[in-house]
């Protein structure tokens, strides 16, 4: 069901994409199936992990945070990864594999930059030449970022179609790889697209679940209640919930509220597709989607620029459906208070999507909806955010 | 009419088909009946009208701005519907349109839809034939055509596997990319053409702009020409846009009359 033998999780997933793409996306099927359990092509990727990267990413006791929450709580410290995120772990992978398939050249999308700047370290560190398209208006609020990707040698592409975020920019980086798809590879930055790419990104950001496993072992001596993470498209929740799927372990998906839960006919005022969304098919894959009664897709809102998209991994609509995997959300408001919260007590600059997550374990910790131990995936750092919370905060 | 019943017309008079497309709404549902009109007269011999979605990936600049000016001229399926079944045409009329708008609507209410507004045929640029076996079915209980697209890259096995399914007409996508207009016929369309061997009629898109390429194209061993980029900037232009479209039409059918 979620290997590669089928297209699909459940009734979602597929490869809703134009002709054109359909032997690329064969070809990259085969050639992922070929190298994935292969010592030669794993080797060189846990050393790019490991030297490059530095991973494993520690797993720490916030205690602190923990006292002021009343659970105890765990933080995966994603951010520590080299580029200040998860995104890196699913790009060296992709890029390795781009170079063992002999192509030339990779494209991606970008929504925060997040990805952008994982895909231009990765195409430097593998001399791939590297092109990113992102939304103008993504590009306006991580000028940082931009300027970052171009440091590296990366090409940005700001796309100024549509509603210049997120699923405007994957449209255009469809687009590219549509014409380019002879000597291109498409460096999808989520677990969204058409297969492969949903199961092959979250094999590739598994590798952070993996290590959780250990660690919570040796600090624990058992696995945690629950694991929650912030989700947009969800690779950095499919990567810490991969490993624990089959375990007894609670899997909360914390989608952004924006600042408000109502939709109009054009626009969400948040980017929970999971929580409000409906079936449909979006860039190639059926899932949960914001859409109106026609089937148009919403413009989605989040201050979070990495959790605002109108769609989710089909993976995580498969789970949801039955009842794994529970979607949650929390506001931008709250996700600043908890941003603040982590600075303040453990000196951890979380980044505004990760506050999402930090803000749900402290709406539910009183509950007990997340039990004793709760391990959160802290995705990435919040020096990108300053500007955009300094400018909040006035 | 059907699509078949009319290629078989055009190959009677030993005629290439030129195939039209425009975006319904463009820039609001009463200008396209008056561009229809226009393309009729000019002797477009199917039209093929978009359903606008909002993430049209498989589109290109010009045809991607005329779906967002008529997104914003309050173009719907609703719409849609009412618009084509105002026209009465004595054509053919196929609906191009994403997977998602069809999928929302229910496969089953967008084919009858189809039937009742007078539509022959069904377009769906991102649902290649592995996606496609319930609308495929819904097309067939309901006598539409179901179009596939066969591009430069589909390789021998898909081909027979597209071929089988495909009715009405098949959508040879004549270069690598999104649709735009381009100035040369490229070698991999004649190669395109050659290698898709079967009896359903072949028609031609993506770049073709002027009657030398329709001619061109035919004369490769095309049963038709698709035009849409260069109809929709004429529309993003302005001026007298009816006088336009009907003189670009009258130039390419007079390139499928001559190859």
């Amino acid at each position: 069901m979620t290997g590669l033998d089928s297209t699909k999780f459940g009734k979602y997933g597929g490869q809703f994409v134009p002709e054109v793409l359909m032997p690329a996306l064969s070809e990259l099927t085969e050639q992922y199936e070929k190298y994935k359990d292969e010592p030669g092509f794993n080797k060189e990727l846990d050393y790019y992990l490991r030297d490059f990267a530095g991973r494993p990413s520690p797993l720490y006791h916030a205690k602190r945070l923990s006292r002021e929450y009343g659970i105890k709580i765990y933080l995966k410290r994603e951010d520590l990864v080299h580029g200040g995120a998860h995104k890196l772990n699913n790009t060296l992978g992709q890029a390795l594999l781009t170079k063992y398939m002999g192509k030339k050249r990779i494209v991606a999308e970008t929504g925060a930059g997040q990805h952008g700047t994982a895909c231009a370290m990765a195409g430097a560190a593998f001399g791939i030449p590297t092109e990113v398209y992102m939304g103008y208006k993504d590009t306006q609020r991580q000028r940082m970022n931009v300027y970052r990707m171009e440091l590296m040698g990366t090409k940005v592409n700001p796309v100024k179609s549509g509603s210049q975020t997120l699923k405007d920019a994957i449209n255009e980086a469809m687009r590219d790889w549509v014409a380019n798809v002879e000597d291109t590879h498409y460096l999808i930055g989520s677990v969204v697209g058409p297969h492969p790419f949903p199961t092959m990104v979250r094999d590739f950001q598994s590798v952070i679940g993996k290590e959780v496993r250990g660690q919570i072992m040796e600090k624990e001596g058992r696995f945690p209640d629950s694991i929650v993470a912030c989700t947009g498209g969800g690779s950095n929740a499919m990567g810490i919930f991969h490993p624990f799927v089959e375990e007894d372990v609670d899997l909360f998906a914390v989608e952004a509220g924006g600042t408000d839960m109502k939709v109009t006919e054009k626009e969400a005022f948040h980017s929970a597709s999971l929580c409000t969304g409906e079936d449909g098919v979006l860039h190639g894959a059926r899932t949960m989607i914001l859409q109106n009664k026609y089937g148009q897709i919403l413009e989605s809102s989040s201050i979070a620029a990495g959790l605002d998209y109108s769609g989710v991994g089909p993976e995580l609509a498969y789970l949801a459906e039955t009842g794994r995997l529970k979607p949650r959300h929390s506001g931008d408001a709250e996700a600043l208070e908890a941003f603040h919260d982590l600075s303040r007590l453990e000196g951890i600059i979380p980044a505004l999507e990760s506050s999402h997550a930090l803000a749900y374990v402290k709406q539910a910790a009183a509950s007990g909806e997340l039990g004793d131990i709760v391990v959160v995936n802290v995705s990435g750092r919040g020096d990108k955010d300053l500007e955009t919370v300094r400018g909040m905060m006035k | 009419m059907r699509i078949y019943e009319k290629f078989r017309q055009l190959k009677a008079r030993k005629e290439g088909a030129l195939i039209a497309y425009i975006c319904a709404g463009d820039p609001t549902p009463e200008a396209t009946k008056e561009y229809v009109t226009a393309l009729v007269r000019g002797g477009a011999d199917i039209i093929e009208l978009g359903l606008p979605f909002s993430d049209p990936v498989a589109d290109g600049p010009t045809i991607q701005a005329g779906i967002e000016r008529a997104l914003a001229g309050g173009m719907t399926p609703d719409v849609y519907f009412k618009t084509v079944a105002s026209l009465h045409l004595h054509i053919p009329l196929v609906v191009m349109t994403y997977y998602n708008l069809i999928f929302k609507r229910g496969i089953e209410k967008f084919a009858k839809d189809c039937v009742s507004s007078g539509i022959s045929g069904i377009i769906v640029p991102d649902l290649p034939p592995e996606e496609s076996g319930e609308l495929d079915e819904v097309c067939r209980d309901n006598g539409i055509d179901l179009i596939f697209l066969v591009a430069p890259t589909t390789n021998e096995g898909r081909m027979k596997n597209i071929l089988a399914k495909g009715t009405g007409f098949i959508y040879l996508v004549a270069r690598l990319g999104v649709t735009g207009a381009r100035a040369d016929v490229a070698l991999s369309t004649k190669e395109l053409i050659e290698r898709v061997k079967t009896k359903t009629p072949k028609a031609v898109g993506f770049g073709i702009s002027n009657g030398r390429q329709a001619s061109e194209i035919i004369a490769a061993g095309a049963d038709g020409v698709i035009v849409g980029s260069a109809f929709v900037d004429i529309i993003a232009k302005g001026g007298d846009v009816a006088g336009k479209l009907e003189a670009l039409a009258r130039e390419l059918k007079e390139g499928t009359r001559s190859p």
